[in-house]
């Protein structure tokens, strides 16, 4: 699960400038004059204009109501596309996007940061600046969408492995089949969470909830399984819900607005995934199968910059070098703890280790943040 | 996008004015009894500039930059040793990480090129912002609209550099110099072993604590996936002067100590105690020094409930002048025979210990509170000096054996770290000497 709900969705660069520095932003190419403007108050979400062209957006919010707001940009089906939380009443926000695709928009404010918002239709015309096309990166995007896809179709056998176990009240089997069951998803987290909806339903953590929100997925199932010790009736109903959940996923992944960029940043992110959760062993706090989402994390970071090294390398050989070096000594620090064809528990991992792990992905992670910029070059 | 100008911002100048105001009309006893530490916390700029002027008014012959300043980077010696003390200080201790020499001198010649950037009060690489959107930028940013602050970064050396579980990873094996040694075990040490050692550090001092955060976050950054940092401390208040006419600060036990320190302006004393000479070899750390770091927790509550008197009797001196016993001022000369034996200033002043000489400059640090709700404070304490042989090592030996401050300190972290001398031509770079 991603910790914070800002954490970057895939796709896009969401600057938050804080107001100390926002004079900055008028050193970049953007001119302010070509920003978009939402007026947000208690009850109106005003926007400047309702059609701007593709490309890179600006958008400047300035928060005139009483409660504290979020903004969000959305694409068809509710697809977020950019957000910015937290804007307190008497501030200004600046979320920067990139919209590529022209076509009909949304753009929520959202006062007290909670329900659907006051939604703004807006349009993305074809006028604007074209990302330049570049075949190598086409195929890229491709090839991970079609990996994305495989991920998705795969999960759904092991998952239903785990929810038929825990519909069938058999703790040790379910136990089992639940670090298997979730790999899938690891692999390629940052594009399901694009679609806003899913990973709180299917991943969230019990003090990832909001208030009122119902815990649903595989972290409750987890508790019951290796906390409580037992399956209640109403988990055997999750399981079920897991598994129309994770359809819906498999349904729609494929359409996920995926660039080069996107590819990078995610890859990016799910080593982020791995620094905040798993090296702390937050994640799996029950069952401690940590690691299997550890792997999984660094598989599926490794498949995007797998498929973008071709164009990577020629932009910037050191860095993919570095990426190449980094990948395989994160993978062999991890090999160190495999347990069979599974892995030791995370809790029996010490504090050395541990270190040892954290200062591996900090390696490779940073310069993991740069491959975006050698893909858009 | 760097900027060529320090981060010192237009008004700047009407802020030092304004701060020099305020601590000129501050009652200026309680602003040189307490030190600059606390008032710091609140006040920042102001106070730092308060600590200029209390620096001034006390006639220094050599009046050290304001605060806001940049320290020169580049000289003989590596500035933050001789350098009067600033306020703050952030401490890192590093693991090598990669075997690849290589790899560790690529780290080295960047670190040296961010720490000359940064203690000039400029961003690293290519700034803060207005960079490629797709690309996290170079320097991290807080430090933006920040002054330098007198910020100095001070690199040295550790054993593992040379040696770490039998294996030269570096060839460099043969040049591990013989004062950088293994300290010995001292009776009363409980060390953390998370909290010594170290192949590398780097000692971040400035006026402002951000400032000194800054600058090794971004080292550290730069260092990633081949060097890590094992631990680094926070301190918030400094207890030692390199200055002779300041206010010695006080610990927080609330007592000056350390009144009798080699001063950074007493080259005599510097070249006697401090640096390496070359004759003492190897090359390559002529003009350096050897340092030690020592984090001594303090158990804060036991000392606050003990009696004035004997509080006085540890120290062997007052608490309201921090005078030696039976003399007025701090600054008189103690007269040894007058205090306990077992007193700390007795045993620590060099006639009882064969003329042994550090240079001090050590800070309060306060990690919080513990566990059971202590205090976690104490003293960390850095020393410099030309050879632990003969400086650090039997004067703590004294110490750990006869101290009455024992009861109430324990030493749980430890390092010693060779300080190559300064970066000087162009092309030099952090361990240079060392790997020439």
């Amino acid at each position: 699960m991603r910790v914070l709900r800002s954490s970057a969705v895939a796709a896009i660069a969401v600057a938050t400038a804080l107001t100390t520095v926002s004079g900055c932003a008028e050193k970049s190419d953007k001119k302010d004059s070509d920003a978009i403007l939402v007026k947000a108050t208690d009850d109106k979400c005003e926007v400047s204009t309702t059609s701007f062209p593709t490309g890179h957006i600006k958008i400047n919010v300035e928060n005139k109501g009483s409660k504290v707001t979020e903004v969000y940009v959305y694409a068809a089906g509710d697809r977020i596309v950019a957000e910015r939380e937290n804007i307190g009443p008497g501030t200004k926000a600046e979320i920067v996007a990139t919209i590529k695709k022209a076509g009909a928009y949304e753009i929520a404010c959202k006062p007290g940061m909670k329900g659907d918002g006051i939604r703004q239709k807006v349009t993305a015309t074809g006028g604007g600046k074209q990302e330049k096309s570049d075949p190598a990166l086409d195929k890229a995007v491709a090839e991970y969408r079609k990996y994305v896809q495989q991920q998705a179709d795969e999960t759904i056998p092991a998952a239903q492995k785990f929810a038929d176990a825990v519909k069938a009240g058999d703790v040790d089997e379910a136990k089992k089949q639940y670090a298997v069951s979730r790999i899938g998803w690891e692999r390629t987290e940052p594009v399901a969470e694009s679609f806003g909806d899913i990973d709180p339903k299917v991943d969230v953590r019990e003090d990832g909830l909001e208030k009122g929100q119902k815990w649903t997925g595989w972290h409750k199932l987890e508790k019951s399984l290796w906390e409580d010790k037992k399956i209640t009736e109403d988990d055997k109903k999750l399981a079920e819900q897991l598994m129309t959940d994770l359809k819906g996923w498999q349904k729609v992944v494929g359409t996920a607005e995926i660039t080069p960029t996107s590819m990078a940043n995610g890859a990016k992110e799910l080593l982020d995934e791995v620094a905040t959760g798993k090296v702390t062993g937050e994640e799996e706090r029950y069952s401690h199968t940590d690691l299997v989402d550890f792997q999984a994390n660094v598989e599926g970071a490794e498949k995007a910059y797998e498929l973008l090294k071709p164009v990577a390398s020629k932009n910037d050989s050191d860095l993919t070098k570095e990426l190449d070096k980094q990948f395989g000594e994160l993978k062999k620090l991890l090999d160190d703890h495999r347990d069979g064809d599974t892995f030791k528990a995370y809790d029996s991992v010490g504090k050395d280790d541990r270190k040892k792990l954290s200062d591996a992905v900090n390696a490779l992670a940073e310069p993991l943040s740069k491959l975006a910029g050698a893909v858009a070059k | 996008m760097a900027d060529e100008t320090p981060r010192t911002t237009a008004g700047a100048t009407a802020d030092d004015e304004a701060a020099k105001d305020t601590a000129a009309k501050a009652a200026p006893s309680r602003r040189s009894v307490l030190g600059w530490g606390g008032a710091g916390l609140a006040l920042g700029a102001a106070a730092a500039g308060g600590t200029a002027v209390a620096l001034r008014t006390g006639g220094d012959a050599h009046p050290v930059a304001s605060a806001g300043d940049a320290i020169q980077f580049r000289g003989a010696h590596q500035a933050g040793i001789a350098t009067p003390v600033q306020d703050r200080l952030h401490f890192a201790a590093f693991d090598v990480t990669t075997s690849d020499r290589e790899a560790l001198i690529k780290v080295l010649k960047e670190w040296t090129a961010a720490a000359e950037r940064m203690t000039a009060g400029h961003e690293i690489g290519d700034g803060a912002y207005g960079g490629q959107a797709e690309l996290p930028p170079d320097d991290t940013g807080e430090a933006l609209g920040l002054k330098p602050s007198r910020l100095t970064l001070t690199f040295g050396v550790g054993p593992g550099l040379f040696e770490k579980d039998g294996k030269d990873r570096f060839g460099v094996k043969s040049r591990r110099p013989q004062a950088l040694i293994d300290l010995p075990v001292f009776p009363g040490d409980n060390l953390d072993a998370a909290r010594s050692g170290g192949d590398l550090c780097v000692q971040a001092c400035a006026d402002d604590p951000q400032v000194a955060v800054h600058a090794i976050r971004n080292l550290a950054r730069i260092g990633m996936g081949k060097v890590a940092i094992r631990w680094s401390q926070l301190g918030f208040g400094k207890t030692s002067s390199t200055t002779p006419d300041a206010q010695t600060p006080r610990n927080m036990m609330g007592f000056k100590d350390g009144t009798r320190n080699v001063s950074g302006t007493d080259t005599a004393a510097l070249d006697k105690h401090v640096w390496v000479s070359e004759k003492d070899g190897p090359a390559w750390m002529a003009g350096g020094s050897y340092l030690v770091a020592r984090r001594i927790r303090m158990h804060i509550e036991t000392w606050d409930r003990t009696s004035l008197g004997e509080q006085e009797d540890i120290f062997g001196r007052d608490k309201a002048q921090g005078a030696p016993v039976g003399k007025q001022r701090e600054r008189d000369e103690p007269n040894l025979k007058l205090m306990k034996p077992d007193s700390h200033v007795r045993l620590a002043h060099p006639d009882s210990n064969n003329g042994a000489t550090i240079l001090r400059r050590g800070y309060s640090f306060t990690d919080g509170t513990d566990k059971l709700g202590r205090l976690e404070a104490g003293l960390f304490f850095i020393a410099y000096q030309r050879d632990v042989r003969d400086a650090f090592v039997p004067l703590q030996k004294n110490l750990a054996a006869n101290d009455a401050l024992n009861e109430y300190i324990q030493h749980v972290g430890s390092a010693i770290f060779a300080v190559p001398p300064g970066i000087e031509g162009d092309g030099d770079w952090w361990g240079k000497g060392l790997f020439a």
